[in-house]
């Protein structure tokens, strides 16, 4: 759940980018951390595991500015997509104000995706929310391996398996050279925050 | 709210001798930052591993058959780490050096545990 400090005026939420293992959630932060101006990011936070996995979670906090009178500071996690690491995946997602769904387009990971969405609403659900109700937004990665031999899903398919009943906003990605990656973390900021807005700061105001 | 805590913890502990206090929640959330400034100690990212840490242990106790571990202590060479629950939600780490026995801090823990919950939880 989002923090709202009244005296400090600040406003902090909390994105967690979600999906299968290697789809890309972590080359998401790290390319927002490196673009990024120092003034408005803090440190990249790793916890550093040998290999290119994610085994308990990175996390990057940026300012987004102020709204009303707020500062607006959000936290970006990402979850490790191991199957194996179900019970770090759901630590993280607690208190979380807003979603970034990352699906992998390789073919072989179609299935993947699919169960990577359900553990997603099923996690929520313990912690009572409902992800038809959250600030969600899907992201197609590696939209470069479309022109390559590499079979993969086109964004028909990819809306089919995963989007046809949320009907939520998503954008084509090559998170490795930055492609869809601002726009991605523009989207959900905007969501999550108008979310937390409506839902604590109007009432408490 | 805020305050009130704020005052409990720097009369107990601050006063103690205790370099750092914070008080998350255990979304990883900084509700109360005491001690050491900003350019000294990344809370937030402090905040989100003790978060994760103590749900991490939590899940080690479960594999071994408890509930839950409530305290957990880290001793360095000029400082030391202490985290505790508080009520169902909230999570208490304190930072000192050696000029602080960890007996004192813990007392001082236990005394206050039960005001903070009031106040955070009702």
């Amino acid at each position: 759940m989002a923090l709202i400090d009244l005296s400090k005026k600040e406003v902090h939420c909390k994105i967690v980018y979600y999906g299968a293992g290697r789809c890309g959630k972590t080359t998401n932060l790290l390319y927002i951390y490196n673009a990024m101006n120092t003034k408005n990011r803090g440190k990249m936070l790793t916890i550093d595991t040998k290999g290119d996995r994610t085994l308990f979670f990175d996390l990057l906090p940026l300012n987004l500015g102020k709204i009303s009178g707020f500062d607006i500071r959000i936290q970006l996690y990402t979850v490790p997509g191991q199957v194996m690491y179900a019970a770090t995946r759901k630590l993280v997602l607690k208190g979380v104000d807003g979603i970034v769904f990352v699906a992998d387009p390789l073919r072989v990971r179609k299935e993947r995706n699919k169960e990577s969405l359900e553990d997603l609403r099923k996690n929520l659900k313990d912690y009572h929310l409902n992800l038809d109700e959250m600030p969600l937004v899907m992201q197609y990665n590696k939209r470069d391996l479309a022109d390559t031999p590499i079979p993969t899903l086109t964004i028909a398919e990819l809306e089919d398996d995963l989007n046809k009943e949320l009907k939520r906003k998503y954008f084509e990605a090559i998170a490795i050279k930055g492609n869809g990656v601002f726009e991605t973390l523009k989207e959900i900021s905007k969501q999550t925050v108008h979310q937390v807005a409506v839902k604590h700061l109007l009432t408490t105001l | 709210m805020l305050e009130k805590s704020k005052n409990i913890l720097v009369n107990s502990l601050i006063n103690a001798g205790v370099r750092t206090v914070l008080l998350i929640d255990s979304a990883g959330n900084i509700l109360v930052n005491l001690g050491q400034t900003a350019d000294e100690i990344d809370a937030i990212s402090l905040a989100a591993l003790a978060a994760a840490n103590l749900g991490a242990t939590a899940q080690i106790a479960k594999l071994i058959g408890e509930d839950d571990f409530t305290l957990l202590f880290h001793k360095g060479k000029n400082g030391n780490i202490n985290f505790g629950r508080i009520g169902n939600d909230l999570i208490l780490i304190t930072i000192f050096g050696e000029d602080v026995s960890l007996g004192l801090v813990r007392c001082r823990i236990t005394d206050i545990s039960e005001s903070l919950r009031i106040i955070f939880e009702g």
